[in-house]
């Protein structure tokens, strides 16, 4: 069973439709990128995902368990956190609150999971700091942990990497990948960066202003229409290849790792893709 | 020592220190959650509106408390709904209603009584004013402030850091919103009559201000902001008393005081603060 099947999927504001007729479906292991233009409505669609927007048309049903309440949602930094007083365990327990049940106050269970995510994301020795105090990347990382207490199953970015440069962008990127792959978190990440999503993603929803252009699997979304007159036809595999050729060489050294039985099946998938395409081009090259 | 003593001699000092204390740590506990949430003004325009109800109030020989702490409520619950739902935005809202609420209390006094002390005390607080129900109410109040702040600490801290994540993962942003409103309201109200509704405001912003210079996670700047309250107001009280200056100004007074050392002490220790 998916986790998120979406069917025939309208979102409208005041009765204009920003998000038109979206279908498709995320299964346990998988890492779907969003991307599309400015103005696609993939906010909109995040909303809708946490159930905050209500449809205007078509279903959203999830699986496996999984409650709308219970997605790891990333949102994308607004200005009052930015000088906001509050201490990255503050931050990073609060990500605990949706967990079943009304506690005022934190239990023991929540306070190791909260240690368990700092250590997990590197940011344990910030656990005293000031969230304020710390740089874009840092902050990234404390509220993926945030993110990642409140789930158990699926984490939602929206658009992670603003604001950061490439170095710390890269690094945020692996990380999500790491989750994905060794924790078996589910992820969906909305950006507006092509290369990464085609890079780390194992399927691409590819939102235009009037339509879905694309939903598949990353490989058919290189050779897709969409994709193609999204980058400027030819410029983009040579463009892809280029970025990606590291990433693509992580995969295949992690490639025994990912055999492990609690792996999902689609990430299998994605790296055997991943491995006959390499041989392939290998093949091609000599 | 003596003069302590002396102080406490009198029943209605022992009154104003008691509902002070109480009224200085629930506004800074609030201050510090409006002040991030960007509400720092709804203070200044629910005292207006406790402003309006209590000139009725006292038009209509009714007791002031028991009518203005319903009617505060009900603006504070206005404000956020306008500021949530309509075109009117937060800060145009409570200007609209703050000065429509004066409005209509200057109307009614100068109808009635006429300008009087009275008046004086509603604007500027009265060290005098506190009769011993009001002391009644204003404990309860109090107790229930701190009683539902203590028991939802961790949920307001969620909601005023990140309301959309707070929403997302199954927490109820309005219920706590609305809380906070009412809370406030409660404060606000009870505080009135001691601070004056032009000075109450204060209370709220000046203690969350000055914690929020040094302090680096929440938690400190809660507690921070609770001890800075109290000690003003006991300080801020002995003046008044000592000197016959105004209660709600003196107490403001010593907030102000208190946030310039902080302020230099900012400057001193983080040179390049943000």
């Amino acid at each position: 069973m998916s986790l998120i099947t979406c069917k025939g999927l309208s979102f409208a504001y005041d009765g204009v439709t920003v998000v038109h007729n979206l279908n498709f479906k995320v299964e346990p292991g998988d890492y779907l990128c969003i991307v599309g233009e400015n103005g696609a409505g993939k906010s909109t669609l995040v909303k809708g995902l946490l159930q905050l927007k209500s449809p205007s048309q078509g279903s959203i049903t999830y699986g496996e368990g999984l409650t709308a309440s219970q997605i790891g949602y990333l949102p994308q930094q607004t200005q009052v956190q930015r000088d906001f007083p509050a201490s990255v365990r503050e931050v990073v327990l609060s990500g605990c609150l949706g967990n079943g049940g009304f506690h005022p106050f934190y239990t023991k269970k929540d306070r190791e999971k909260a240690e368990k995510n700092m250590e997990a994301l590197e940011i344990t020795d910030l656990k005293d700091r000031c969230y304020r105090d710390l740089s874009g990347g840092q902050q990234q990382r404390v509220l993926l942990a945030r993110a990642l207490c409140a789930t158990q199953k699926l984490l939602l970015l929206d658009e992670p990497a603003s604001g950061l440069d490439p170095v710390v962008t890269k690094s945020l990127y692996e990380l999500v990948e790491r989750i994905n792959a060794r924790m078996g978190i589910t992820v969906i990440m909305v950006s507006h960066d092509m290369a990464a999503a085609l890079a780390y993603s194992s399927h691409v929803l590819h939102m235009g202003s009037d339509r879905q252009l694309f939903f598949g699997t990353s490989e058919n979304y290189r050779r897709s229409s969409a994709y193609h007159s999204f980058m400027g036809s030819k410029n983009a595999a040579r463009i892809w290849r280029h970025e990606n050729a590291p990433v693509r060489r992580r995969r295949e050294e992690r490639a025994p790792e990912a055999a492990a039985p609690e792996q999902g099946a689609a990430i299998r998938t994605a790296q055997e893709a991943y491995r006959k395409e390499q041989t392939d081009r290998d093949a091609a090259d000599t | 020592m003596q003069l302590i003593l002396e102080m406490f001699s009198y029943p209605f000092m022992v009154r104003a220190i008691l509902v002070g204390i109480l009224i200085a740590l629930c506004a800074a506990l609030l201050g510090v959650t409006l002040v991030l949430k960007r509400y720092s003004m709804i203070g200044d325009g629910l005292s207006h509106v406790g402003f309006g109800a209590l000139a009725i109030a006292s038009a209509l020989n009714l007791a002031p408390l028991r009518v203005a702490i319903p009617v505060v409520v009900l603006a504070a619950f206005g404000l956020l709904r306008l500021g949530e739902t309509s075109k009117i935005k937060g800060d145009a809202a409570i200007a609209l209603i703050s000065s429509g609420a004066l409005a209509i209390g200057v109307t009614v006094i100068s109808m009635t009584t006429g300008m009087n002390t009275d008046v004086y005390n509603y604007l500027f607080g009265s060290i005098l004013s506190m009769s011993r129900e009001d002391v009644i109410l204003t404990t309860a109040a109090a107790a229930v402030v701190l009683g539902l702040f203590a028991v939802f600490y961790h949920r307001i801290f969620a909601v005023t850091f990140d309301e959309t994540f707070a929403r997302a993962t199954g927490t109820r942003t309005g219920f706590y919103n609305s809380l906070i409103a009412v809370l406030t309201a409660l404060v606000i109200v009870i505080g009135m009559r001691m601070m004056g509704s032009l000075l109450i405001s204060s209370l709220i912003v000046f203690p969350a201000m000055s914690a929020m210079r040094l302090c680096r996670t929440y938690r400190s700047v809660i507690l921070h902001a609770a001890v800075i309250s109290v000690s003003c107001l006991v300080v801020g009280l002995t003046i008044s008393y000592l000197y016959a200056t105004p209660t709600g100004a003196s107490i403001v007074l010593c907030n102000l005081a208190v946030f310039l050392v902080y302020l230099i002490l900012e400057r001193i220790t983080r040179p390049s603060s943000r």
